[in-house]
């Protein structure tokens, strides 16, 4: 009895299960086939560099010999002995703190103009969309350069009301502002967001409003601007991760300097002079790291406090 | 107390196009008005001008005898509700209903003391913290109209407010606000497309048609003798059954039967006769035409039946109670004379 049921029971499994395997490749591998490139990609350019980065942080590596293991040093050094990353830390807050809520401002203000329904309004959504695509080229920052320069744009048109103004750049008090000017002026892609989710927001709750005798001034602080707190979190999120990423303005107009005297050192263009500068590639990658977890760490507070002010509708 | 309103050639163009054609009307104080007609015959534009949410184009609008054409919408003493109730997603029920009257500075404990006032009418108390995407769809309702009943309006207006409610919670909030208007007492208009509604909430229904007024009147008045074609076939449910006729020696003469309805009735081009206003038994009426059934609805109180007449005419009655009609059968009608109505060929009542 006991044998039998034990034969019947071994029979089928034995017999399925290869033929089971056999089964879900022939029906799966183009699958698996379509999805290498991806898998290649992902393992090879993604996940390896970064496990690698992660592991050369704690090393000192130099590109020409081999790495030698570090221990805790990099980490130790950048907070304790390194007035640099010190200063770039500095200017890198000061740009995020500054050019995130003036640009998205910005953008919003124009969304709200742009929404106001106006002719020809996809010809100025173009328009003004347009720096955001070029405005982290090198061509846009050359061209910063010369209109902030000592004799640029700026300076000609203070000159004509008798204003004989700084070389804005190379004044290290003013250069970083040229910068943060430059990243307002991309402001484009959170106004196409924000102009997205002005026209989400149902007319007849301002005609609801405007019966109640709420001014345009109540309507938008009470109607608008909460409603459009999801998208002020997502803007405000994307915006702030680019700007702790935000390195070709910096390294053009500064000329790869970071000056005058570290004002337009911005903590990626540290990072870049210590790996491609002088090949400190341990030094670097924990350079990284630490951005890493400074951005993850934002993002994270950011989806925390979200709560108590993000509403969203359903 | 309450407020009249009239209307003096109101008119309606957005460019060049007109979509009301000087419309006159008088709303008596604390009449209930229900404004009716299909999509697009511009009785929501005829609100939203009451309300001051669009510009009117030409005419008077006078709300208590003043001319209201130029006062912004927040200074007529209206209120409205929107048919998306348009309550503030981000806020509670209680802030949604204190909305309008911190707008107006109002201090906190008037305000406090109406939020209570409404909520306790409306029956909503246990609501007031809740955000407007926790409550069901009658209570959000309730909510948006609560919003009106806080503000203390001279004028209440309802732009179809049930629709987007199910039939059963739609009957039951109809009755609230029949209840609530005799309660309160003031003015009010209420927009729908439902003639079931406007027949049984209006004091004074105006059925419009492409920015026309077709009749205005008491329910029954417009049951009872409509002025024309459309109203007639738009007031009462099932539809006024039409049946091409003629004139022959003084009678009407439809579905090949001649029908004396001891009046003028020349120049008849139509019959129209309410599917409840005909009998399949002898004795109740006068004999009308012999019609084929093509199906029953056993309703439970009533019983529908779809008919065709000799000449191909469909034709509809309802019977009271219970009646067993075979399919496919051959019945005789029987009409009251006196309600029947006749449309001339421009499909205007002959009277």
């Amino acid at each position: 009895m006991a044998t039998q049921v034990d034969t019947s029971n071994a029979t089928p499994t034995g017999v399925a299960a290869p033929s089971y395997w056999r089964g879900v490749w022939e029906n799966h591998a183009p699958g698996y086939l379509f999805l290498l490139p991806w898998f290649i990609g992902f393992f090879g350019l993604t996940i390896g560099p970064i496990l690698t980065s992660l592991y050369l942080s704690f090393t000192h590596f130099d590109l020409l010999t081999a790495p030698r293991w570090a221990g805790m040093d990099n980490y130790v050094r950048m907070f304790t002995n390194d007035p640099k990353f010190a200063a770039s830390m500095r200017v890198t807050f000061i740009f995020v703190i500054f050019s995130v809520p003036l640009k998205l401002a910005f953008a919003l203000g124009v969304a709200l103009l742009l929404n106001r329904g106006m002719r020809g309004l996809s010809i100025y959504r173009a328009l003004f969309y347009l720096p955001s695509l070029l405005g982290a080229s090198v061509a846009i920052a050359i061209l910063w350069r010369q209109i902030f320069a000592g004799n640029g744009l700026v300076n000609q048109v203070l000159a004509t009301f008798g204003i004989i103004g700084p070389s804005w750049i190379s004044n290290p008090n003013t250069s970083l502002w040229t910068l943060i000017i430059l990243a307002i002026w991309q402001f484009g892609s959170p106004m196409i967001i924000f102009l997205a989710g002005l026209r989400q927001i149902p007319q007849d709750m301002y005609e609801a409003a405007s019966l109640d005798g709420a001014s345009r001034w109540r309507q938008f602080w009470k109607i608008t601007l909460p409603m459009l707190t999801p998208v002020v979190f997502f803007n405000a999120i994307i915006q702030t991760i680019e700007a702790f990423k935000s390195f070709t303005p910096s390294f053009i107009i500064s000329g790869g300097t970071g000056g005058p005297i570290n004002s337009t050192l911005f903590y990626t263009l540290y990072l870049y002079n210590e790996a491609f500068g002088f090949f400190r590639m341990g030094y670097a990658s924990a350079l990284a790291w630490v951005l890493l977890i400074i951005v993850a760490a934002f993002t994270a507070f950011s989806f925390l406090t979200s709560k108590f002010w993000v509403h969203y509708d359903d | 107390m309450a407020t009249s309103i009239e209307l003096r050639r109101i008119q309606k163009a957005y460019g060049d196009v007109h979509v009301i054609h000087g419309v006159d009307l008088t709303i008596d104080p604390g009449e209930f008005t229900v404004f009716v007609g299909p999509s697009g015959c511009g009785k929501s534009t005829l609100l939203r001008m009451i309300a001051g949410l669009e510009p009117i184009t030409g005419g008077d609008l006078l709300i208590d005898g003043q001319r209201m054409n130029e006062v912004p919408a927040a200074k007529r003493g209206i209120a409205m509700v929107f048919q998306s109730y348009a309550l503030y997603p981000h806020m509670s029920v209680y802030q949604n209903l204190a909305f309008g009257l911190e707008t107006a500075r109002m201090p906190k404990p008037e305000i406090e003391k109406r939020v209570q006032r409404a909520a306790e009418i409306l029956k909503i108390e246990p609501l007031l913290k809740r955000k407007p995407k926790q409550l069901s769809g009658g209570q959000r309702q309730r909510v948006a109209i609560g919003r009106a009943i806080v503000r203390e309006p001279k004028i209440f207006l309802f732009d179809e407010p049930l629709s987007n409610l199910d039939a059963e919670l739609r009957v039951a909030m109809r009755v609230e606000i029949a209840k609530l208007h005799n309660d309160l007492g003031n003015t009010m208009i209420y927009v729908t497309h439902d003639q079931v509604e406007a027949m049984t909430m209006a004091d004074k229904i105006v059925v419009l048609r492409a920015g026309i007024i077709e009749q205005a009147g008491a329910p029954l008045e417009l049951y009872n003798n409509p002025r024309n074609l459309f109203v007639a076939g738009f007031i009462g449910s099932p539809k006024m059954n039409f049946l091409a006729a003629s004139v022959e020696n003084g009678m009407v003469k439809a579905a090949g039967t001649s029908l004396a309805l001891g009046r003028d009735v020349t120049g008849a081009t139509t019959l129209g006769i309410r599917p409840e206003h005909i009998s399949i038994s002898e004795g109740s009426g006068i004999k009308f035409a012999d019609v084929r059934v093509d199906l029953v609805e056993n309703l439970g109180g009533q019983t529908v039946l779809y008919a065709t007449t000799s000449d191909g005419q469909s034709i509809t009655v309802v019977l009271e109670g219970q009646r067993r009609v075979d399919l496919g059968s051959t019945v005789s009608l029987y009409v009251d004379p006196a309600k029947a109505h006749v449309f001339n060929a421009e499909g205007t009542t002959i009277t």
